[in-house]
């Protein structure tokens, strides 16, 4: 029997259980679109191509599998690149095919031509273009392998039209063989060394990251912490690792991080570093970040392992199994840490905690941080929350308590604005019965909202939260501190009317000003059936804190 | 202290179209000058083996090494600074040979052990063999006896006894 490129495609993409495509046709993806057109793997149409990526990107993060999108060659690719940059930098595994134009026109400028494998070199963890029909199969298990393998990463894959058209005799097709599965578990003696030294410390950390989460330690990682009963923080893409409702949690640290956290680092004497890589975010001013600490660095790539921060003891492994091994070795009791050891620097976190605890001032309008408080208690924590980039996304970060791993949905490495509804999307396409809601500000939420109708189109009930403040809110608030208050461009005028957008797209639209309205339409619209869009005009001069300023040292806050 | 050093690294690579690319694009990023570059096929005709220098600070070269490392199509990367290795470059000099200057050349070209490898119109084309320093000494030498143009291969290294 022949085969065509495109069902080789679609039956490689199968047997890598791929049931879910994010997708946008186009002139050179149609033979593919086509062979979609009679499968089961469950296509949902985007409006724009980097939706589709997003999309891709969150179903990744909520599901834990490899998340796939499919558009065309050209400008359908390269409105991709966002998207992909995005998973590259948070380490998420996604897949993206593109068209791309026939083989033998490539390079001579033919309509629709973009370098795409050029283009996407640097922002993805590996990418191909298939040359021969015979070399599909293969590269598909091989993409999904690198995806998926080791610290993960989105791998595009370039399809030249003229090879999905091809036929070929399935008798002819070669065998696929198996990636060799490398092994990310540490020794056990490098995990007794890290041990013995965190057992000596007086002022132990933990701080975790989406290696973390990404590595499905969150279980893992509880049990540690219950055996050797230490404070932890952790960074954005950690949220969730572990539940913020543990009394030895100590909120993000960072930037906008919490008081107590970035006093903790800055103090601490022994820092068990699990899944991070030191973004510039978290650390501030390198020379200063936790000055009297020895690090213990854990993370499954080596290329992580002293590139910003020396550790003093490093293990390149997967966190999963490290940290098996490491609660294997605290059953033992030799490592254990006798509670009097710690119990000053126990009592001088919670000091700092009731020190400057998270907060703000209730005033005349509403604030953004109550908004997100409200959504906590009325969800019982158990939404899965996605966000856009800048203000909403930090006072997300702090002010929803997130107890689970992925549940926080957010652009970490990137910043992408734009990411939060497609990612919602793509969330809520994972968890079809569970509550997804993404946090928006009224500047972001323009950068993708056209996805209002992949949302309401694929009956796909999100939630949108915005928080309008009439203003690229972040960005003002760097002019409010550094810039002399000079707002200049970041004032958003109060259009579109997201209430009338909301409707003209199908779906609900809700809008208030008031504080005293406030949850009543946070209720109403968590319980209105189908997309919804909650408008709340929030106070517009609210700020994010704490803040350390660029460059200054963790300890070093603006609380107010 | 972190020295400005000279780098050799081996890499050895599965023999694809964009492998080079990658391996330039870690580089790249890193503001790093590629210095020299040499790439042919191995006793394995799947793999290339690429002989690369560099100059910059240690820990930056070893933070390079590491990220090459974590290119899918990368086999192996030897830091040839770390292991005792032959590294050798050729050179090839064009001169432009009169009668008068024509005996002296002939000495030191045979000096240096190179050979001469075309006599067109008076230009000769000369090739020789010699470590980085050795061909720097080389090309001073030759300026003299009107070197009208030279090209280099840059540095081939091969590990003394089996990585």
């Amino acid at each position: 029997m022949k085969l065509k490129g495109s069902q080789i495609l679609l039956k490689a993409l199968q047997e890598e259980n791929v049931d879910t495509i994010f997708g946008y046709p186009g002139g050179k993806v149609l033979d593919l679109f086509d062979e979609l057109y009679q499968s089961d793997i469950r296509h949902i149409l985007v409006r724009h191509e980097q939706g589709a990526a997003h999309a891709a990107d969150a179903y990744a993060r909520a599901s834990g599998q490899v998340g796939v999108c499919l558009v065309t060659s050209g400008p359908g690719a390269t409105n991709t690149v966002t998207g992909i940059a995005n998973a590259f930098m948070d380490s998420i595994p996604i897949v993206v095919l593109t068209g791309q134009v026939q083989s033998y026109l490539i390079g001579s400028d033919a309509f629709q031509e973009a370098d795409i494998t050029g283009i996407t070199r640097p922002c993805t963890k590996h990418n191909f273009m298939i040359r021969q029909i015979e070399d599909i199969g293969q590269t598909v298990k091989d993409a999904f392998h690198i995806a998926r393998s080791g610290r993960p990463g989105p791998v595009l894959i370039d399809l030249p039209v003229d090879i999905i058209q091809m036929e070929i005799e399935e008798g002819e097709l070669p065998v696929v063989t198996m990636p060799v599965e490398k092994s990310y578990v540490p020794s056990v003696t490098q995990c007794q060394e890290a041990l013995a030294l965190l057992a000596r410390a007086q002022k132990p950390i933990i701080f975790a990251g989406g290696g973390v989460v990404i590595g499905k330690a969150s279980q893992e990682l509880r049990q540690f912490v219950k055996k050797v009963n230490i404070p932890v923080t952790s960074s954005l893409m950690g949220l969730g690792a572990f539940p913020a409702s543990d009394p030895l949690w100590l909120g993000m640290l960072g930037m906008h991080g919490t008081y107590y956290a970035n006093m903790a680092i800055s103090n601490c004497d022994v820092m068990l570093a699990i899944g991070v890589r030191f973004d510039d975010r978290v650390t501030s001013k390198v020379d200063a970040f936790a000055p009297y600490a020895r690090i213990i660095h854990i993370d499954i790539d080596p290329v992580t392992i002293d590139k910003i921060i020396q550790s003093h003891l490093s293990i390149v492994g997967d966190c999963k199994p490290t940290l098996k091994i490491f609660n294997d070795l605290m059953d033992s009791g030799r490592y254990d840490i006798p509670a009097q050891q710690t119990a000053d620097w126990l009592k001088r976190v919670d000091a700092w905690k009731k020190e400057v605890p998270l907060g703000y001032c209730k005033g005349e309008k509403i604030k953004p941080q109550w908004v997100i408080e409200t959504l906590y208690r009325l969800t019982e924590g158990k939404a899965i929350i996605t966000t856009e980039v800048g203000q909403n996304q930090m006072w997300a970060a702090q002010f929803y308590g997130f107890d689970e791993p992925n549940t926080f949905i957010t652009s970490g490495g990137l910043g992408t604005m734009g990411f939060g509804l497609p990612a919602a999307i793509g969330a809520q396409v994972a968890y079809p019965d569970r509550l997804v809601v993404d946090i928006a500000g009224d500047g972001s939420i323009q950068m993708n909202i056209q996805e209002l109708a992949t949302a309401v189109t694929s009956k796909l009930p999100v939630k949108i939260l915005i928080l309008n403040n009439s203003y690229l809110g972040m960005v003002r608030q760097w002019q409010e501190l550094f810039y002399g208050k000079r707002y200049s461009h970041t004032n958003l005028p109060s259009y579109p009317d997201f209430v009338k957008l909301a409707e003209a797209y199908g779906a609900t639209g809700l809008r208030t000003d008031k504080p005293e309205e406030m949850e009543a339409m946070l209720l109403k619209g968590l319980n209105t059936p189908g997309v919804v869009v909650m408008d709340f005009l929030v106070e517009p001069e609210e700020g994010v804190y704490p803040m350390v300023k660029p460059g200054a040292s963790l300890d070093d806050m603006l609380l107010k | 202290m972190t020295k400005v050093k000279e780098k050799t690294v081996s890499i050895l690579v599965n023999n694809k179209p964009d492998v080079l690319a990658r391996i330039a694009g870690v580089f790249s990023l890193r503001s790093f000058n590629i210095e020299s570059i040499s790439a042919n096929i191995t006793k394995d005709p799947r793999m290339t083996k690429i002989i690369l220098t560099t100059r910059g600070n240690q820990v930056n070269l070893d933070k390079i090494e590491k990220q090459i490392n974590n290119l899918v199509d990368i086999v192996q990367v030897n830091d040839l600074t770390k292991i005792p290795s032959v590294r050798r470059e050729m050179l090839l000099i064009r001169l432009k040979v009169s009668k008068e200057n024509q005996k002296r050349v002939s000495q030191t070209i045979e000096k240096l052990e190179g050979k001469v490898l075309s006599k067109e119109g008076g230009s000769w084309i000369v090739e020789i063999t010699g470590d980085a320093d050795d061909i720097v000494n080389i090309i001073d030498q030759f300026e003299k006896f009107g070197m009208d143009d030279f090209t280099r291969t840059g540095t081939i290294a091969l590990e003394q006894i089996h990585p």
